[in-house]
């Protein structure tokens, strides 16, 4: 690991640092885990190329085991899975670590479950996949904080997500089995992600169409709905008529019935 | 045992009492003689079987029971009171702050409560003593003729013909043939009114045309920021409003016909029909957003299977199809608005939709 490390150019910073220090660089990059993705990004932007290097090896390794089979040695896809060239470091991030990829089993869409990688493991897949093409990369911290503008957040929010989300992100229904799914509880991140990536048959969000600083208040909009739930009461679900008109049906009939008896019925 | 004092009296002539306890008003109307009308045999008729016998409830019975009745009640009438007071108290001590929606919950949570159980302590109460402490005998009330008596019919005649006289209405034909003219003209003004409700130009024209003319850019909605169309990349969906649209005073009536979904398609994947090949931009269509069906907003745009879903009735259209319906009640593709890009490469409008957007009306042609 030494050699390589001194053996390759380094871009900047060279004269200022130790390859010693380059080394415990990396090994903090690559044992720091525990899933605080502060911590995750603050390592990986002080490493080096070379840590860089040891990811995509790392990373081609896992991909060849693990994503190969769908998509291709070569990331160029296959009949069973699309092709992954230039679709960035954020998409493998939100499909890996949402536990959406590797798929389960085929159906009309990956559903969430738990990861199956350590963190260093999906920062390795992504680091390889975007090494081959470019693509959105993992967003800035800087728009995850959930301190932008709710209201203007929620205004981008009814127009470009509401009508699959739902108002309050409760999520709904989609063609032949599809769904979007709840965003309640969705780390910013993956929000944020998901908006940049499109993953599945959500379409494209770019930063054309929607800015990161507009991503930023749509996802503070997201987090003040997680803080302040329903303000009206019971939210039964935020499914709109549905739940609602089958719980007036069941139990507000149901009084309306129990009392009728109650009042016509002899007393003994 | 109760007694039948109430007023309810039966009539002597046609009913008897039979099966019954003695001073009970227990009573069963008697058989006609006479026949009901032709072709109804009289041994089919039903018999009267009168009341069951009278079972005495528990409160009547055993005076524990009584008592405790009574205390149901009381306690139902004090909740009501305590609901009522409580209501109030929590009306001051949980005020609404402004700015604090979980304060208005809090607030009307409480006030609910409180009011639930003031009207329903009466109610419920009310109901209760009715039903276990007040007198219970069971009684036919006969339905009576609504025809008044001869007396207070002529006297209704009299009235009226009396008021005929003194006002002279029936006399003085100028002043009731003017006050007819009066009656029937006062609507007027109201329909003159109603009718300007309706927008003064033709309803037809105003349904079959929207904003999008030759050269109108497509903006970002909400931002009105122009959209260039290196913009849209593949896979993308963009919520479009014609240029200009913010800075008109009717935006909500002219953005519920203009707006239009932007997507970026592989241009192989479009199956362009003959007549429409300029109308998209190297992939990128625009669609209204108008749901043929019922005029619901169809944006549910699925990236891989480009079907579009409208949430309303489930309709789907294809969008590599034209906006093909390929489920559900649409009868109808959604319009496509034919773009192309300007000399700075903004995504502009060719020209109007080429069919009215939204759902059928009379005077549709297309």
């Amino acid at each position: 690991m030494r050699k390589s490390t001194t053996s390759q150019p380094k871009v900047r910073k060279a004269g200022r640092r130790s390859p010693m220090a380059s080394v415990a660089l990396i090994m903090i990059g690559l044992f720091a885990t525990g899933g605080v993705y502060a911590l995750f990004t603050a390592s990986a932007s002080a490493n080096t190329t070379a840590a860089t290097s040891q990811l995509t090896t790392e990373g081609s390794k896992l991909f060849a085991a693990n994503c190969a089979t769908c998509h291709g040695l070569n990331l160029q896809g296959t009949k069973q899975g699309p092709s992954l060239i230039g679709v960035g470091a954020a998409s493998v991030d939100f499909q890996v670590s949402t536990g959406r990829m590797p798929l389960a089993a085929s159906g009309p869409q990956a559903e969430e479950k738990p990861a199956q990688f350590t963190t260093q493991q999906i920062q390795a897949l992504y680091t390889y996949v975007a090494a081959q093409a470019p693509g959105p990369g993992i967003p800035s911290k800087q728009y995850l904080g959930g301190n932008g503008n709710a209201a203007k957040g929620a205004e981008l929010f009814r127009i470009n997500c509401a009508m699959c989300h739902n108002v309050a992100g409760a999520g709904g229904a989609l063609t032949e089995g599809k769904f979007a799914p709840q965003l309640t509880g969705v780390s910013a991140k993956h929000i944020y992600e998901a908006m940049a990536t499109g993953p599945q048959n959500m379409p494209v969000f770019n930063d054309q169409n929607i800015t990161p600083t507009q991503k930023a208040d749509i996802i503070t909009y997201l987090k003040y709905l997680d803080k302040n739930p329903s303000p009206g009461g019971i939210d039964l679900g935020n499914l709109g008529p549905v739940s609602e008109g089958l719980f007036l049906w069941i139990f507000g009939l149901g009084a309306i019935v129990g009392v009728t008896i109650w009042l016509t019925a002899k007393a003994n | 045992m109760a007694q039948h004092d109430d007023g309810v009296t039966a009539p002597d002539d046609d009913a008897v009492h039979t099966g019954a306890r003695t001073g009970t008003a227990i009573q069963v109307a008697a058989e006609r003689d006479e026949s009901p009308g032709i072709g109804v045999v009289q041994t089919d008729k039903v018999i009267n079987p009168g009341f069951p016998p009278h079972n005495p409830r528990q409160t009547d019975l055993v005076p524990a029971k009584d008592k405790r009745a009574e205390r149901q009640v009381a306690i139902l009438f004090f909740l009501s009171i305590i609901g009522s007071i409580f209501a109030l108290a929590a009306y001051i001590a949980f005020p609404i702050n402004p700015g604090d929606f979980g304060s208005i919950r809090t607030n009307n949570l409480l006030l609910g409560l409180g009011i639930t159980l003031g009207l329903l302590g009466i109610g419920l109460g009310a109901v209760h003593w009715a039903k276990q402490l007040m007198r219970e005998d069971e009684s036919v009330e006969l339905r009576h003729g609504t025809r008044g008596t001869e007396a207070t019919r002529e006297k209704a005649v009299e009235v009226f013909t009396l008021g005929n006289e003194e006002s002279g209405i029936g006399r003085r034909t100028l002043i009731r043939n003017s006050l007819i003219g009066a009656l029937v003209l006062t609507p007027v003004p109201a329909i003159a009114l109603f009718r300007d409700l309706a927008p003064i130009a033709d309803p037809v024209y105003l349904l079959q045309h929207t904003m999008w003319k030759t050269g109108t850019r497509l903006t970002h909605d909400p931002t009105g920021v122009p959209i260039k169309a290196s913009d849209v990349t593949l896979g993308s969906a963009f919520h479009v409003i014609p240029e200009g649209l913010l800075q008109r005073s009717d935006a909500l009536e002219q953005k519920a016909k203009a707006a239009v979904l932007l997507m970026r398609l592989k241009p192989e994947d479009l199956h362009v029909s003959a007549g429409k090949e300029s109308w998209n931009y190297d992939g990128i269509v625009a669609y209204s957003q108008i749901c043929t069906h019922v005029g619901c907003p169809v944006a549910l745009y699925e990236q891989q299977t480009h079907h579009l879903l409208c949430p309303c009735h489930q309709s789907q259209f294809d969008i590599t199809q034209e906006a093909k319906v390929i489920f559900g009640p649409a009868r109808r593709p959604l319009p496509q608005l034919p773009i192309t890009v300007d000399s700075n490469g903004y995504l502009v409008a060719r020209s109007d939709f080429h069919e009215p957007v939204g759902p059928d009306f009379w005077e549709r042609e297309l």
